[in-house]
Parts: structure tokens; C-alpha cells; sequence
């Protein structure tokens, strides 16, 4: 009898801090934000009711100009940095996994980004290589071979900022989802190589399109998840990268960022951006169970 | 990536708030009277560059003799940082501000400072008072006033065959004329001179942000000639961007970089040290017929929060520190940093601004200085900076931006004022 009550203290023991601080960090604010996107809380974040104003936020977020364009630009983001990484991290496992030596250098080497600070990292893009001026890295580069200085942050025609916001991710991500494509990699059993090689198939391309690749779908669909869903929480290296003291341009800027100038910008305008983060918290939930039901994430392999 | 998103959220959230707090409980604060024994007040200023202003204030605090003052100076995100921190009771009691806004004053946020400011209010420099005034009362006292203006190479325009520019046409065609592959003519900061200029033009071209009516003050076609102006500077390729500090910083103008910088008075002395006389300040050069030289100015003011449990200690001593002692004030100013003081029977007094740039600077703010008029709001703001940047960067139509700016304007002031 007393056998599982004692595990059941022990269990609440550890749980139960970890079950509270969820609780009072992650959902009571999560209700307070839903409760306050119902009002006009302009500096306050306990409005009174004469400040309800029903679904109004929520209309005048979906028919914000501004906060439908963040979403294009996540939008656009998605569509350069999901397959670019996918494509990166993937080519870097494979690459990695058939050294024979100094796998676990290389393994570190491309890794060790991942520990890096997005805005430590930005930064660093921002100031020393795609600085506008003729002594930035990038200009020095193209200086040798005669071209003109470029503003990398602030063209907009062309718009050379995305090649700013995709590399630095890239760096940053690549290193991570290559060591989740190893443990994919590493889990395919060598006989399956070896009787595809018995059947004829030929190493290299082949190979890789009929049975690596099918091998790995159960990593790619995490990976793909993975990434979509931190593309929609871009932050960091967005705001680094392009907003000074006195604002933020309008391209290039995702929701998080305009959320975050609406809500805690110096107007505080508390009801209209918890309404944008309840929309946008809907969007991330439906994108991924579309995602998850389309790819048949957690059916059980036929 | 998801950790450090909803941890950087936290922290410019409540978090910030929690942390000032805990910061204050802690007493990891210093600057506090030694000898009084009075209740105790939290002063917040923003974390000032200049070596010396910190223990300024910390001295000015401990001088004070009827209460308990704590200094907290402040790095990061000072604007978000007090705006987080007015919705606690953990916030500070008097503290320094970009304003106060227009939202903070209708949102009860800081108290009426009218009584403190009134014996000596027209010694402020009005433009500076002007935006701290709701309704007849005075919501914030001005500490200092900054303001920008542009900074010309004496030597570079002379070699180029370039006058100082008196018009903007003569700005445009004078930075094309200095500009060659290793600088530029003129830097109006990273992102083109979107975020910096904000109403400058508009008043050089004799307009203004918000008219006598309370109406968007820029419903006219001179608007959009003055801004086309701008966005043929970007398309001349006469400015520079992308350089590594911003308009604020004086680097870029002292490296060569750039022949013109539009920056503030507080870059002044690291110029005149760096360039020693090769250097002039200007306005913001005026456009057409109806147009008039242009400089910003602006002041950070010290408001009492309104949530802070001594608020008549706390109004007592910002009395006694930003109206009675005007030595401490003129320190402030001018010891440290190098900014105009508000009051200006002081600013008449300083040594510093008698001659050279800074007395063409100190003339400047009095004869064009104009500030945001605390009905421009944030929502005002990021509406004409998104149409400014776009006009510039863009090349779109400025008729029909400015358009659709005059519209959103117009309704967010009637909302203001429906308050």
C-alpha cells in the first residue's frame, strides 16, 4: 500500500515545482493575454470594463495592413530559410557521416554555432560582415574584384537584407539539424545498404534518392516542423539586425517583432497586441496539425 | 531559439519589472544620502555614454538632505524598461523620460507637476516645455535639450567647389558633388534617414506634424515635393548606409566617411577634438517658397510615477533638484555631456556655448527649434516612418503614401483627444 503512494510523493515532489512554475509562467499569462485581447488596455494590464471593446482588437489586427505584411514576410522567410536549412543540414550529415576520420571534429565544428547567441550573432553579421561600408568583410570581398560598396541592410532594390537574415540563421541552425539528420543517418541498418548493393543499385545519387532519403522521412518531418515552427517565432536576429533606437523599417518584419513594438512599445498598447498574439498562437497551432496530419506525424509506420 | 524568444518577451515584459524590484529590495543601488534618515525615493535615469554623469547624479541625490535618494542607472531599453515598470508598484518614484507620452499622462501614469514648474516656467526653453504640457499642466520638468543639426567638412566642400547648403536642392545636388567610391556626400543614418528625420522636413518645407486645428499639419503638396527631395538623395546614391555606428555617432563624419552628417549636439565635442575647426553646423536646409530652416530639439524630462507611494516627497525633491538647484543643473548639462540647458537663463550663462559651432548651435535651437508636439503618438509615428520608408527606399508615390498616413493620423488624434 504504501509503495505507490510513496511514489506518487516522490513523483509530485519533483513534478510539482516544475507543474507550478508552468502553470504560473506559461498558462496564467497565456489566460491574461486572452482576457486582455478582449479590452483597450492602453498602459494597463488590469483594464476595467469600460474598456471592453469585445472583438474589436481582433478586427482591427486583421485589418491592420502592417500586421498582414509581417505575415507575408514570415511568409517569404519560411520559403528561403525551411528548405535552405533542410537542404544545408542534410548535405552536412551526409558529408559528416561518411568520414572515416575526424568525424567527431567535424561533428563539433558545424555544431558549436548552435551555441552561439542569435544576437551575439547578428551582431556580428550587422557590424563586421555585411557592413555597408568599403572596410565591411562582404565589400572588401567584392572590392577586389572592382565592385561598389553595397548597403546589405538597407537596399531594399534589390532586397540584399534577406541574404543577411537567411545566412546568419543558416550559421546558426544548420549545425543542429545536421546532428538530428546523423542519428537518422546512423540508425538506417548497414544490410539494407548492403542488399541494395547487391541488387544492383549504384552508390552515390542513386542510392541516396531510393533509400537514404526514404529512410530518413520520419527525421525530415520533425525537421520540417521544427523549422517552420521557429521561422514563425523569428525574433532575434530580425530585431538585431534591422531596428535601431528610433524604429524598425517596414519590410522584413515578422510578427514577434511588430507584436512586440504594439504590446510593449512605448504606446503599450496591451489589448491590440495580445490580439495578434492570440491570432498568430492560432496560426502556429493550425500550420502545424495541417503539417503534422499531411506529413502523418505519429502514425505508426506501414 | 523558442527559449530565448519567450525569455527576451518575459524580460521586456513584466519580467523587467520584476527584476527592477527585486534589484531595489536587493539595495544593489548606490548613491544614497549618507547622513539622511528621511523615507526613502527610487530615482531612475537611462545609462548615459558620458564617463562622470552617473556619479553626477549619484552626487546630486546624496546631497539631498529630506529624503533617502537611490539612484538606478539604467542600460538597455530605458523606454520600455519605465513604460514595464509604471504598471507595478515596484517601479520608480521620480525617474527620467523620453516624454512623458501622451498615454502616459491620459493613463494616469505621472503626476501633475504644474505648481512645481510654474514660479519658472517661462525660463524653459518652450519648445522643450511644449510637449510636456497637457491640458495646461505640465507633466514632466526638462532637464536638458538636445538637438540635431548637420555637420559639414569645411575642407571637403571647399575642394569639391560645394557651399554650405542653404536650400534643399542645394543639399541634394551638394552631397551628389561629394560623393566619389571611397565616401559619400551626406549620412542621414543606416536606414536612409527614415527613423532620424521624422517632421524635419516637413517643417523645412513650413509645415508641421500636427496643426493649430489638431489636424494632420502635412495635408498639402509640399510634403510630397519635399520628400521626393529625400528619396533623390538615395537614388543619387549620395548617402551613406550600412556604416558600422548610426547617425548618433560621430565616427562615420570623423573617419571621412561621409562630408555631411545630420547628428546631435552631443557629438559636438568628439568632432571639434577629432576635426578641430574644419567643421560648420547647419540646419536642416529649408524647401520652396513657405519653407523654413529646420531643427529638432527634445528634452528628457524627470516626472514623478504616479504609482509611487511618496509622491509628495518625490515631487518635493524633483523641486529641489530640476528648479532650485540650478547649479547642479548646469553640471548636468554641461560637465559630462554636452547638451543646452533647459532653463535659459543657464544656457545664457554657459561658457561652453559662447563661441564657434556651439554658439551656432545654442542660436539655431532658439531661432528653428521645434519639437513632436505630444499629439504625435507612437501608432503617428510608425505610420509616416513605414511611408518614409518607403518614399525613399522604394521610390513610391509620396502623394499617395502621405495620403494614406493623413487618413490613420487624423483618426488616432480624434481618438487621443476623445480622452
Amino acid at each position: 500500500m504504501l509503495g505507490p503512494q510513496r511514489r506518487n510523493l516522490w513523483f509530485w515532489a519533483f513534478v510539482g515545482p516544475f507543474a507550478v512554475g508552468l502553470g504560473l509562467f506559461t498558462y496564467v499569462p497565456l489566460a491574461w493575454s486572452v482576457y486582455l485581447s478582449f479590452f483597450d488596455a492602453h498602459n494597463t494590464v488590469s483594464p476595467s470594463g469600460a474598456d471592453f471593446v469585445g472583438l474589436g482588437n481582433y478586427g482591427a489586427m486583421l485589418s491592420d495592413a502592417s500586421f498582414l505584411g509581417s505575415l507575408g514576410t514570415f511568409l517569404l522567410f519560411t520559403a528561403f530559410i525551411v528548405p535552405a536549412t533542410y537542404v544545408l543540414s542534410l548535405a552536412l550529415a551526409l558529408m559528416v557521416n561518411r568520414l572515416r576520420f575526424a568525424q567527431a571534429f567535424f561533428r563539433s565544428v558545424f555544431f558549436l554555432p548552435t551555441a552561439c547567441s542569435y544576437v551575439v550573432a547578428a551582431v556580428i553579421w550587422k557590424l563586421s560582415i555585411f557592413n555597408g561600408v568599403r572596410f565591411g568583410l562582404a565589400n572588401t570581398v567584392l572590392g577586389w574584384f572592382g565592385a561598389d560598396q553595397t548597403a546589405w541592410l538597407s537596399t531594399t532594390d534589390p532586397p540584399w537584407y534577406w541574404l543577411v537574415i537567411v545566412t546568419v540563421r543558416l550559421w546558426l541552425q544548420a549545425g543542429f539539424y545536421m546532428i538530428l539528420f546523423l542519428a537518422g543517418l546512423q540508425r538506417i541498418p548497414p544490410q539494407l545498404y548492403e542488399a541494395a548493393a547487391v541488387d544492383g543499385a549504384r552508390p552515390g545519387w542513386q542510392t541516396f534518392r531510393h533509400l537514404t532519403f526514404p529512410q530518413l522521412r520520419a527525421t525530415s518531418v520533425a525537421v520540417v516542423l521544427l523549422l517552420v515552427i521557429n521561422a514563425f517565432q523569428a525574433f532575434d536576429e530580425f530585431y538585431n539586425l534591422l531596428s535601431d533606437a528610433r524604429g524598425y523599417p517596414p519590410y522584413a518584419r515578422p510578427p514577434l517583432v511588430y507584436l512586440y513594438y504594439t504590446a510593449l512599445g512605448r504606446d503599450q498598447n496591451l489589448g491590440l497586441g495580445s490580439a495578434g498574439a492570440v491570432i498568430l498562437a492560432l496560426i502556429i497551432a493550425v500550420a502545424t496539425v495541417v503539417q503534422a496530419r499531411w506529413f502523418g506525424l505519429g502514425r505508426k509506420e506501414e | 531559439m523558442t527559449e530565448i524568444n519567450r525569455r527576451r518577451l518575459l524580460a521586456a515584459g513584466g519580467g523587467v519589472a520584476l527584476a527592477a524590484g527585486l534589484t531595489t529590495a536587493c539595495g544593489s543601488n548606490t548613491g544614497r544620502g549618507g547622513g539622511s534618515s528621511g523615507p526613502e525615493i527610487k530615482q531612475w535615469y537611462h545609462q548615459y555614454g558620458e564617463p562622470g554623469a552617473e556619479r553626477a547624479v549619484k552626487r546630486y541625490a546624496a546631497a539631498y538632505r529630506k529624503a533617502d535618494v537611490s539612484v538606478q542607472w539604467r542600460p538597455g531599453d530605458y523606454d520600455r524598461q519605465t513604460a514595464a515598470a509604471l504598471l507595478t508598484d515596484s517601479g520608480p518614484d521620480v525617474f527620467e523620460v523620453n516624454g512623458p507620452l501622451l498615454e502616459q499622462i491620459q493613463g494616469g501614469q505621472v503626476v501633475d507637476l504644474t505648481d512645481v514648474v510654474e514660479p519658472v516656467k517661462d525660463d524653459f526653453h518652450q519648445a522643450a516645455l511644449a510637449p510636456k504640457i497637457w491640458q495646461d499642466k505640465v507633466w514632466g520638468i526638462p532637464q536638458v535639450v538636445d538637438m540635431q543639426l548637420l555637420y559639414y567638412r569645411k575642407s571637403l566642400l571647399r575642394e569639391a567647389g560645394v557651399r554650405p547648403p542653404r536650400t534643399l536642392d542645394e543639399l541634394v545636388d551638394g552631397a551628389k558633388k561629394l560623393s566619389n567610391k571611397k565616401a559619400k556626400g551626406l549620412f542621414l543614418g543606416n536606414d536612409g534617414g527614415v527613423g532620424v528625420l521624422g517632421g524635419t522636413p516637413l517643417f523645412a518645407a513650413g509645415l508641421s506634424l500636427v496643426d493649430a486645428d489638431g489636424k494632420a499639419g502635412f495635408d498639402d503638396p509640399a510634403a510630397a515635393r519635399t520628400l521626393t527631395k529625400i528619396r533623390q538623395l538615395y537614388a543619387d546614391k549620395s548617402l551613406l548606409l550600412g556604416a558600422p555606428t548610426d547617425w548618433s555617432d560621430p565616427a562615420a563624419f570623423i573617419q571621412g566617411l561621409t562630408a555631411m552628417q545630420w547628428s546631435g549636439l552631443w557629438a559636438l565635442p568628439q568632432i571639434k577634438k577629432a576635426l578641430g575647426d574644419d567643421f560648420g553646423v547647419l540646419p536642416f536646409p529649408a524647401d520652396g517658397s513657405g519653407g523654413k530652416p529646420s531643427v529638432p530639439v527634445g528634452a528628457y524630462g524627470s516626472a514623478v510615477s504616479a504609482r509611487s507611494r511618496r509622491k509628495a516627497e518625490a515631487k518635493a525633491f524633483v523641486k529641489w533638484l530640476w528648479v532650485d538647484r540650478t547649479d547642479f543643473q548646469q553640471d548636468f548639462a554641461l560637465s559630462y555631456g554636452f547638451h543646452i540647458p533647459a532653463r535659459i537663463s543657464l544656457a545664457k550663462k554657459a561658457e561652453q556655448l559662447r563661441e564657434g559651432p556651439a554658439a551656432d548651435a545654442v542660436r539655431l535651437a532658439t531661432d528653428h527649434g521645434y519639437a513632436e508636439p505630444l499629439l504625435w503618438t507612437t501608432a503617428d509615428r510608425t505610420a509616416y516612418q513605414d511611408a518614409l520608408s518607403r518614399i525613399i527606399k522604394d521610390g513610391a508615390n509620396p502623394e499617395s503614401e502621405l495620403r494614406t498616413v493623413v487618413r490613420k493620423v487624423n483618426a488616432e488624434l480624434q481618438r487621443v483627444r476623445k480622452k
